[in-house]
């Protein structure tokens, strides 16, 4: 009986199972074969070793920073925006829910040549702070441009997980606080922060891992000034077809995530495990 | 009983979406006093503490502590403190810093706080327990904790919002006993929500039964349970044959095709009434001599006693008695003057004392249901 079952289990498994060794398991063998063969299929660290240089280097410094600021930027945009959902009427929330998702509907690419639009010398905002007399501003090919295109891809992942956190906050347990002489001010910093840690791991993980990773973004908005691990790793396949340069990137891109997602579950560690 | 009175409520009413939850109810709590609302689901004793510790404001009257308006006093400036029905302890917290909790807001120093949560947790009986993680303790544990948070700021009253419900019957006793002793040692006013008869007898000072938004009595357990003001409270507390009857002078009473001689004067002649007799009062005799005679229905064995049903000119009394007659047996009732209790007709005359759809079962159910709708 006890065989059976779990034969029967097993056999549900297996789409499973033949999806990630298809889709995760295989890639992943051949990001590593690339990254340790050269162009003849033997072994080789020079992939590796090329990525000392140091205009890699700064690449790899620079798309470390420009993730690390987006997540920042969107954990301070998001935590009082999802706080907020979660106080509105059942109803209101799942409208403003739905309104979070909204852009996510429409193609990441749209997105981003729309921000195009706006941002540009001649675009649709400096038209309008010439018409005040405030402009125009240089946004267009900017740091802060592509920053705020990955804020502004990225800020849904970081809302969602943390509005659902709050959700689940029992109303007790503020209750209990306010009760114990919390004033409303506390009641958060006591209460409802700690309890949505969780939350805020999971919507770091969910921004900075693709913002690190992220391309296009800082070609369209960034004027093609900001080189970023994307596109360079998309460089190496698209046009300069070395398949093992462009491994070698992702594979040290995959350790450098693995790093970061350890230092953050660390912090973590006191509220259960985290989910990368 | 210290006759300074700590908590007044004025013609509170209060109403959620449009049903009225509290009907204009004054209150009285003085201090050091320990007092119940009893009540089943719905009645407003819920409504009435979250009023109190500040969670809900009414829409009409006045919340007075030591004399002074409270309205619009946020929670978190009232020395009142809460007991929660499942404890809302904070898990992030351990067993320490819960008790800690409201020190630690006071920024009260390093030792002092250490003194007196370990003096807490002496109280509660959990020394040891301080590092513990609240979410791996049991209920009556977590209760402990929950009566050692809500006591370390040394409120001048503290609010218990059915604390026992959740716990098994040997420990709802236990815990009981362990909470008066903490009142009278305390000395704190104890304001104690409950649907447990029994428990509101045992422990209070002061019942204030409520139904429909409404207080229906306040009074001391005996008070309540021997002096009924009407047909709810004489069926809520405890058990109670509920007859129509007709007082024809002072001190005789007319019910069953019988008359009775009784303790209660001053109603007028011939008024109608409704007379209560407890079931542990009717003495079992053989028929002849009997006042009132009927058919046994059905017999239960209670442990203690012999729970009879009879049927006397269709209505059906419940008798508790250590004699076993067999049921379709005809039995005779002998009751005494002072077993009798006369109330005024009221809107619940002729809702209850009957027992005629009596059942141990629907009785629990209902208790269980009680419990999920009284959170709103």
């Amino acid at each position: 009986m006890n065989n059976k079952k779990s034969l029967l289990q097993r056999a549900a498994a297996a789409p499973h199972i033949v999806w990630s060794v298809l889709f995760i398991i295989a890639p992943l063998i051949f990001v590593i074969y690339y990254a340790f063969t050269d162009s003849e299929g033997s072994f080789t660290m020079e992939n590796i070793k090329n990525l000392a240089q140091p205009s890699y280097l700064e690449i790899f410094l620079r798309s470390l920073c420009f993730a690390f600021l987006a997540t920042i930027i969107c954990l301070i945009i998001a935590y009082p925006i999802a706080y907020f959902i979660t106080k509105a009427s059942p109803k209101t929330q799942k409208i403003l829910i739905m309104l979070v998702m909204l852009p996510m509907w429409m193609n990441f690419l749209i997105r981003t040549y729309s921000w195009m639009a706006l941002l540009e010398d001649s675009g649709i905002i400096n038209t309008v702070l010439k018409l005040l007399g405030l402009g125009p501003i240089h946004m267009i090919n900017t740091e802060g441009a592509v920053i705020l295109g990955m804020v502004y891809n990225f800020l849904p992942y970081m809302i969602l997980p943390i509005h659902s956190v709050l959700s689940k906050i029992d109303t007790r347990l503020m209750e209990a606080a306010s009760d114990l002489g919390c004033n409303h001010f506390q009641v958060i910093t006591k209460v409802v922060f700690p309890l949505s840690i969780p939350g805020i791991i999971s919507g770091i993980t969910m921004v900075f891992v693709p913002s690190i990773s992220t391309f296009y973004i800082s070609q369209k908005l960034g004027g093609g000034n900001f080189d970023l691990i994307g596109d360079t790793i998309e460089r190496q396949f698209q046009t300069a077809y070395n398949y093992n340069l462009g491994a070698a990137m992702s594979f040290i891109l995959m350790i450098l995530i693995i790093i970061s997602m350890t230092i953050m579950n660390k912090y973590a560690d006191d509220d259960g495990g985290v989910i990368i | 009983m210290n006759e300074k009175k700590i908590i007044e409520l004025k013609s509170v009413a209060k109403s959620f979406d449009g049903e009225v939850i509290l009907d204009n109810i004054d209150l009285d709590v003085y201090e050091k006093e320990f007092i119940t609302l009893l009540g089943p689901s719905g009645c407003g004793k819920t409504t009435t503490l979250r009023i109190i510790a500040g969670f809900v404001t009414p829409d009409n009257g006045d919340v007075m502590f030591d004399g002074v308006k409270i309205n619009n006093v946020p929670p978190y400036k009232r020395s009142v403190n809460t007991v929660f029905q499942k404890y809302a302890l904070f898990p992030h917290l351990n067993v320490y810093e819960n008790i800690a909790f409201a020190l630690r807001l006071n920024k009260v120093s390093e030792e002092e706080i250490y003194e007196r949560v370990e003096e807490m947790l002496a109280m509660v009986n959990l020394k040891g327990f301080e590092k513990r993680d609240v979410n791996l303790l049991s209920g009556g544990q977590q209760q402990r904790v929950a009566i050692a948070r809500a006591l370390i700021n040394k409120p001048r009253v503290l609010l218990l919002d059915e604390p026992l419900g959740a716990l098994d019957l040997k420990l709802r006793k236990d815990m009981q006993n362990e909470l008066k002793n903490i009142q009278r040692k305390t000395g704190i006013t104890f304001i104690y929500v409950t649907h447990d008869q029994e428990e509101a007898l045992s422990m209070s000072d002061t019942v204030v039964v409520m139904a429909n938004g409404k207080i229906q009595q306040i009074g001391t357990p005996t008070d309540i349970y021997n002096e009924p003001e009407n047909a709810f409270v004489a069926d809520f507390i405890g058990e109670s044959n509920i007859i129509d009857g007709v007082m024809l002078d002072d001190y005789r009473v007319k019910f069953s095709g019988h008359e009775f001689n009784c303790l209660d004067k001053g109603f007028a002649k011939n008024e109608a009434i409704d007379a209560v007799v407890r079931p542990e009062d009717v003495d079992v005799v053989e028929p002849e001599k009997g006042m009132l005679c009927g058919i046994v229905d059905s017999v239960t064995f209670k442990g203690v006693h012999y729970e009879t049903i009879v049927t006397i000119n269709n209505f059906k009394w419940m008798i508790q008695s250590t004699d076993y007659v067999a049921p379709s047996q005809k039995i005779g009732l002998y009751i005494e003057p002072d077993a009798i209790h006369i109330m005024k007709k009221s809107e619940f005359s002729d809702m209850f004392g009957d027992y005629s759809s009596f059942s141990d079962e629907l009785e629990h159910l209902s208790d269980i249901t009680e419990e999920e709708e009284e959170r709103e």
